[in-house]
């Protein structure tokens, strides 16, 4: 109910991005670099509701999560997994080219996002692709020039399919505070530190203590099996679970 | 505008008028939560109707489960743009919770409260007259906890976030209070069919 002196809320608008660049980020991850009619302020870990509409009327609507930081909004970049049997991911790997216009809304999404003011430590742990979210959160920390203390713990099947893994390496090089721990699936691990199993309770508890004092935040994101071991990894690590947020990729 | 390229894949033509606007069929059932899994054994779940602040009726989960059962095959739809058609779920309707505490509604507006710190809202007419249910059984099998188990609110008609997941009790509010997702950009409402997914829409 509105009060009768509040006028209604505005629906966020539809609008139109131009395609202008795509980068292939891993076998099975394309980035898209969109620029927007009306750019909009966004929160790093938002994302947008991308809409297809087919000749006859056919639509089409997912949800894709930012992966560019809100500190440059002239280019914003959609980092898409393709899904085998899907229905829009194929159509983005295959179909979409430089110069393509698609319809988008945003930002969307008001929990698993960047707390302003934060002063840490945080814990991010994303798998796969669920890594995007939480990129947007590293690039923000890194352009902003904030110094709080952040671990990321990132699952993937192969080194090869380490998402933005040069970026991450060379963000890690940096020793500003943050610390990258990847733990691979089906490969040995390849560095100090580092795992070769599937995220569990033991290697949460591990991460945790890598940072100074227990994490004021978790944010988990992946497909649901990961981010159920995650999180309750990071619950039976003692972090009360107000305190974790998760993102799971449900379709 | 159309989008270059673009033919789609339509739900099959015998499901036609079942699907949303925006919605796209699944087989398997998505697990979309903001937080941990709670994990709460029957024996120590409990639910309680209020009035405001002043609970009327707790049941525990043997009490709740003595109470007038109901079987329901279901259509839902997730504000995330999936739907699965003929989902089987078995509970007590919200009615017969009201007639077991012999309250009469005392307004229009109800918040539905979980464990983990979930609420959201549901107008009562949404609720009454056999339109929703607390569900404790999904497709033949006690509901896991994933799903929202021991116990989930079930509005089907309207999308799914409203069908509360972990549901510890029913509150009766004087206004339409917002809860988690309605306080973080989400459609007060939610009807799939106008596709109210956020606020304003």
């Amino acid at each position: 109910m509105t009060d009768a002196a509040t006028p209604p809320p505005q629906p966020i608008p539809w609008q139109t991005a131009d395609v202008v660049e795509i980068v292939t980020q891993t076998p099975r991850i394309k980035s898209f670099f969109l620029t927007l009619a009306q750019p909009f302020a966004f929160a790093a870990g938002q994302h947008v509701d991308v809409r297809l509409t087919a000749p006859d009327g056919y639509r089409a609507m997912r949800s894709y999560s930012i992966a560019s930081p809100p500190d440059d909004r002239t280019r914003l970049e959609l980092a898409i997994e393709l899904l085998d049997d899907g229905e829009v991911s194929p159509f983005f790997h295959d179909v979409v080219a430089v110069g393509d216009k698609i319809e988008l809304r945003g930002p969307l999404g008001g929990y698993f996002l960047w707390p302003p003011g934060e002063t840490g430590p945080l814990l991010l742990i994303g798998g796969g692709s669920g890594l995007v979210p939480l990129m947007a959160m590293l690039r923000h920390r890194r352009a902003a020039g904030l110094t709080l203390p952040v671990v990321l713990l990132l699952s993937s099947r192969t080194w090869d399919e380490v998402l933005y893994r040069e970026e991450l390496l060379a963000l890690d090089a940096r020793r500003d505070g943050f610390e990258l721990v990847l733990t691979l699936t089906r490969e040995p691990p390849r560095r100090p530190g580092d795992f070769g199993r599937r995220v569990d309770a033991a290697m949460v508890l591990d991460v945790v203590h890598r940072l100074p004092s227990a994490p004021n935040l978790v944010f988990v994101c992946g497909a649901n099996r990961f981010v159920d071991a995650a999180a309750d990894g990071a619950v039976a690590a003692g972090i009360p679970a107000a305190q974790v947020r998760t993102e799971r990729y449900g379709a | 505008m159309f989008t270059r390229g673009f033919s789609g894949r339509r739900p099959p033509s015998n499901t036609a008028g079942r699907v949303p606007p925006g919605q796209h069929l699944v087989d398997d059932f998505p697990v979309l939560s903001a937080g941990p899994t709670p994990r709460i054994a029957p024996e120590q779940w409990s639910f309680t109707l209020k009035v405001g602040p002043k609970p009327v009726k707790t049941w525990d989960w043997a009490a709740f489960n003595a109470l007038p059962k109901k079987t329901v095959t279901r259509d839902i739809h997730c504000v995330t743009t999936w739907s699965k058609l003929d989902t089987h779920w078995v509970g007590v309707q919200i009615d017969d919770i009201l007639a077991d505490a012999q309250l009469t509604p005392p307004t229009a507006f109800v918040l539905a409260h979980s464990y983990g710190g979930y609420s959201t809202n549901v107008p009562w007419a949404d609720l009454a007259g056999e339109k929703a249910m607390i569900a404790v059984d999904y497709d033949g099998q006690p509901l896991e906890a994933d799903h929202g188990g021991p116990a989930r609110l079930l509005v089907p008609h309207l999308y799914f976030w409203k069908s509360a997941k972990w549901v510890n009790g029913l509150q009766f509010t004087e206004r339409d209070e917002a809860g988690f997702w309605e306080l973080r950009g989400y459609n007060m409402y939610g009807d799939p069919w106008r596709e109210q997914r956020f606020t304003g829409d």
